[in-house]
């Protein structure tokens, strides 16, 4: 007889216990609804934050747990980022247009509207049609389902192509940092439909939503807070029963898994689909707290940085990637955000803005070569205190 | 009867030049003998020359010129034969020629200083007398006149004794061509002494006969003869001749070099615009736009309605329509035109396109003429992108050769490799900064750049790489970390904006095989470093101790320790191998490319897709690989010329597929030598 899930791992439950004194304390000091001791701002950066842990879960779950370094995770965020973001761009487009227009003396024809909106989204390179890519734009519901399902979809067309011919290890980065790179170049144009370098921006702007800013930002740092909970159950959940196990099998040694009968294609298929999924939902909450998205988001960089957090919070445990990611990106939006104070050594002073990659780099390579297991070890070392 | 008289002007003047003592006798014999009385109060005087006289004749129009009016005067100029009149249009041309308030004679006057002017006689070349500047009247020609004049002077100039002047005329001609230059070019063909200025003029003279001979049969023949020259310049002359106008008329006219005739609505004219240019005719009433009718329909709203229907109806197209149809059966609008009226009205008529060309056979000669042209174009674009391709995979070569090394044979993802290619490139800029001599600083920064970044590889490799060779995906990832550093070190020193390698003058400009194909020389010079690369790799792996330690620790490092080989040691020197060519390898894409700190980022998936899809280990599969990848992205490039962002997309796409059928590149190894 099994015991209950949850009983198994203690600490989903501290986790998700945490998370939520943490977003009712965060509620209660913000600006929307409390005493306003936290700026809508940095209650935005907080709910991205949340976003980033989770897709830094997913990135675990399929790096830490299957050990497959996928390069290509933050392509799948910056899809969800804009699949949401056109839906939100075209309704916001469109009330603008139509209260335009509504000011004329004729009330407007369908297609004026229509005509009225791509100028305005369009515009900026040069075009004023609709691409093929944006035929459901304007229905919220079709557009949530994109979300999961054209990253899904190219995640699971990837992965089969690459699992199917054996490509693994380190191949199999080089091939995902690819995928990543074609899709950010195919982004960058002006004629792949999605307004080239300009992104799309103006997200922050629910259509049709007159509550301040800092009410929505609470609403979005919710919803991230809920999705990062719902995500770290669920994986928590798959990596604790058989699949979990055969994963972790897969990791250690792939060729006894599969003598041993499991497909061992399907499972990394279907882990790899999920976690691309997990990815873009984490995204398509990320992009509308940070009011754009653009091709640059996707640059094969931003998947080695995925990575990087996740290694340095610990591979192979949840709350590890969660630690990871929330603290060197907070880290980073500090040192990078100009708020560190520089340090004047007389002959030269050091700016914190141009210092921080190098010591992140650096310090990159020491955990790497010091403490493999990041910054979860330290709870193994104080496990093993508690036993002595 | 104005020609009658000036004729006779004309005669009269050479009648009475035959007097003086250097007259010419020239036009004067074909005098019929009556002419000369029949004109009186001619200018008088024993000192006008003949050439003076034929500008009398002219001379309110000569002295005040303008483009439209002083063509035939220069044709009579020219046509008067004198031996001055080269002399006398150069002079016309920059500004020396003066008219004499007193007589209205005209000079070619020297400043002498002193507001004192020496006149000097157009007809003897002596001085004639002196003058102040308030009795003379200068003569200047604007630009176009100028232009006229030169192009009158080139059949003189063809014909110059200096061959700068012949030359300078034929490059005239080449910017000027026209109708009346070809028969002087022809006549100076023949009596050209050098031989390189005989073979221009000779060409100049077929491209010439093309546009402007009066017999067909010449202009075809010349055009055929052309048919096979790949000079921009026979483009540039056939091209006039099949340049069409597009017109349209209720029927097709019968005496009009017809091209080709168009069917609105087709790929080649769309119906609305074939539309607009019947409405720009006259031919048709304008179309109203649909912003059009909403404003004339919003003016006419009376009382919440439009022509009887409600203004809140509107927002429906069809009874937009509707309304504007009312208000046109008032008369308060023009008619709106409808789709059936413009099917109608292009129904009607006949769009084609007409040769300015008047003789058929002339045009379909040239359009034969081109299309063979087009052709041969074609075949050496073609060879012009393949060189185009060797040249790219040599860059992508130079970048991967390294790699081949530290990740084909040592295993080792190194992520700063672009690093390491971008540390090269700045040390070629520092050696220049030191040495200004461009061609020592290359020498110099070659060998500077292989210490540099050969030192950096073996201290990478001893501080970090030993540590994880059994954990590949964190040597990429702790590689990766020393990247990010390396890169925002570079920026942190050097800036971030590019920094100029400026290669050796003689490395500029390009082999030019003809005006389709050129190849730059910087770029030879990279395939050549690329192939001194290839034969230095063949020779250290296959020759020297190293290259046999090297393979032998790749293929089983305990054996070959056992053989008393240092495993540690030939690691070391290994990786600083492909480190230091990065390095060199840096300073040649340097040459080519702005050095960034990105510049070793912009080629690192490149260089590990040249690798994988060559297949690891072999240095065969990395030039195949990079011959493969660099001949697509210029294939791709090729076929959508515009965007060379979609190749690269469309590249990474193909080699994603590629993979798919042979996982382990196109040279893979087999056997023992395959390892895992």
């Amino acid at each position: 007889m099994r015991r209950p899930f949850v009983a198994e791992n203690p600490s989903v439950l501290v986790f998700l216990i945490g998370l939520s004194i943490f977003t009712v304390v965060v509620t209660v000091l913000a600006e929307g609804f409390g005493v306003g001791a936290l700026s809508t701002s940095f209650v935005k950066t907080l709910g991205k934050t949340l976003c980033l842990c989770l897709v830094a879960i997913a990135m675990d779950l399929i790096w830490g747990y299957c050990g497959i370094l996928s390069l290509g995770h933050f392509a799948f965020f910056g899809l969800g980022g804009y699949m949401v973001g056109m839906w939100l761009m075209y309704a916001r487009t469109e009330i603008i247009v139509e209260g335009a227009l509504a000011q004329g003396d004729i009330p407007p024809t369908p297609q004026e509207i229509i005509d009225g909106i791509g100028n305005q989204i369009f515009g900026v390179v040069g075009s004023s049609e609709f691409p093929v890519v944006w035929t459901f734009a304007d229905s919220l519901v079709i557009q949530l389902l994109m979300v999961l399902a054209v990253p899904g979809l190219l995640a699971l067309v990837f992965g089969w192509l690459a699992f199917r011919s054996r490509v693994a290890g380190v191949y199999l980065s080089i091939l995902t940092q690819a995928m990543t790179l074609a899709l950010a170049l195919y982004l960058f144009q002006n004629d792949s439909g999605l307004r080239g370098n300009n992104g799309l921006s103006g997200l922050q702007n629910l259509p049709g939503v007159t509550a301040p800013q800092s009410a929505v930002s609470l609403w979005f740092f919710w919803a991230s807070a809920l999705a990062l909970g719902a995500g770290y159950l669920l994986s928590a959940w798959v990596v604790s029963g058989k699949f979990g196990s055969v994963i972790r099998g897969i990791r250690d040694n792939e060729a006894r898994v599969r003598f041993l009968g499991y497909p061992v294609e399907s499972f990394k298929l279907m882990l790899f689909t999920l976690t691309a999924m997990i990815a873009a939902v984490a995204g398509a909450l990320y992009y509308p707290q940070a009011g754009i998205v653009n091709p640059a988001e996707i640059a094969p960089i931003a998947s080695i940085y995925l990575a990087v957090w996740v290694a340095i919070g610990g591979r192979g445990r949840l709350y590890g990637a969660v630690l990871g990611a929330a603290f060197v990106s907070l880290v980073s939006t500090w040192f990078t955000g100009g708020q560190a104070p520089d340090i004047n050594l007389g002959v030269y002073t050091v700016h914190w803005v141009d210092w921080w990659q190098v010591i992140l780099g650096l310090s990159f390579v020491l955990v790497t070569l010091f403490a493999p297991k990041g910054i979860g070890g330290l709870f193994d070392l104080m496990k093993r205190e508690d036993k002595a | 009867m104005t020609q009658l008289i000036r004729l006779c002007c004309v005669l009269i003047c050479a009648a009475l030049l035959a007097l003086a003592p250097v007259a010419q006798v020239a036009r004067a014999q074909d005098t019929p003998a009556d002419a000369a009385q029949s004109g009186t109060g001619a200018q008088s005087g024993p000192q006008i020359g003949p050439l003076q006289s034929v500008l009398q004749q002219d001379a309110a129009l000569f002295a005040k010129s303008s483009r439209k009016t002083i063509g035939p005067v220069i044709d009579r100029i020219v046509s008067s034969g004198l031996p001055g009149v080269p002399a006398l249009l150069s002079a016309w041309q920059n500004k020396s020629i003066w008219q004499r308030k007193a007589d209205g004679l005209f000079f070619l006057v020297e400043d002498l200083g002193d507001r004192s002017y020496a006149l000097i006689d157009l007809d003897s070349g002596t001085e004639a007398g002196r003058a102040e500047k308030s009795d003379l009247k200068q003569l200047k020609p604007n630009s176009g006149v100028r232009g006229l004049i030169a192009t009158a002077l080139v059949q003189f100039q063809l014909s110059d004794p200096s061959r700068a002047t012949r030359e300078e005329a034929l490059i005239a001609i080449e910017r000027r061509p026209g109708p009346d230059l070809l028969a002087p070019l022809r006549a100076s063909v023949a009596a050209e002494p050098d031989p390189v200025l005989k073979t221009r003029k000779m060409r100049i003279e077929r491209l010439l006969t093309m546009a402007y001979d009066d017999d067909p049969q010449d202009r075809i023949a010349a055009i055929e003869a052309m048919s096979t020259d790949l000079g921009v310049d026979v483009r540039a002359a056939l091209n006039p001749l099949v340049a069409t106008t597009l017109a349209v008329q209720p029927t097709l006219p019968e005496d009009r070099n017809i091209a080709r005739v168009l069917v609105p609505g087709s790929a080649q004219l769309e119906r609305l615009a074939a539309y607009d240019m019947l409405v720009a005719a006259d031919l048709a009433p304008p179309r109203r736009s649909a912003a059009e009718i909403k404003t004339l329909l919003a003016t006419h709203i009376d009382g919440g309605r439009v022509g009887g229907v409600p203004v809140a109806r509107l927002s429906d197209p069809e009874a937009r329509v509707a309304a504007y149809g009312a208000l046109f059966a008032e008369g308060l609008v023009p008619p709106r035109v409808s789709d059936a009226d413009i099917d109608a009205a292009l129904a009607s008529h006949v769009f084609f396109e007409t040769y300015a060309e008047p003789d058929p056979a002339v045009t379909d000669a040239a359009e034969a003429a081109l299309a063979t042209i087009a052709t041969r174009v074609g075949l050496n674009q073609s060879l012009d992108l393949g060189l185009d391709a060797i040249s790219l995979a040599s860059i992508y070569f130079l970048a991967a050769i390294g790699l081949a090394i530290t990740f084909g044979l040592m295993g080792v993802i190194n992520m700063a490799h672009g690093e390491f290619i971008m540390m090269g490139a700045y040390t070629g800029y520092v050696v220049q900064q030191v040495i200004p001599n461009h061609t020592v600083s290359i020498l110099v920064a070659i060998p500077l750049a292989f210490a540099v970044t050969f030192a950096a590889g073996v201290a990478m490799e001893r501080l970090v790489i030993r540590h994880l060779y059994h954990r590949p995906l964190e040597t990429l990832l702790a590689t990766f970390g020393i990247s990010i550093a390396l890169q925002q070190l570079a920026k942190n020193i050097f800036g971030t904006q590019a920094r100029p390698l400026t290669a050796p003058g003689w490395l500029d400009g390009a082999l030019v095989l003809n005006d389709v194909v050129a190849i730059s020389y910087i770029r030879i010079a990279i395939f050549v470093l690329a192939l001194i690369f290839l034969g230095f790799f063949l020779f250290l792996m296959k020759r020297t101790r190293l290259g046999l330690e090297t393979r032998a620790v790749t293929q089983n490092p305990r054996m070959a320790a056992s053989m008393g080989i240092n495993p540690g040691r030939v690691n070391m020197l290994t990786f600083g191998l492909g480190s230091g060519i990065a390095g060199i390898a840096g300073v040649a894409i340097g040459l080519y490319a702005k050095v960034t700190s990105e510049l070793g980022a912009d080629y690192i998936v490149q260089s590990f897709m040249t690798v994988v899809v060559g297949g690891v280990g072999n240095i065969w599969g990395a030039l195949l690989g990079a011959t493969m990848i660099g001949t697509l992205q210029k294939g791709i490039e090729w076929l959508n010329p515009s965007n060379t962002l979609a190749a690269q997309t469309y590249m990474i796409i193909f080699i994603i597929i590629f993979i798919q059928f042979r996982p382990r590149g196109i040279i893979a190894l087999k056997g023992r030598a395959a390892g895992d």
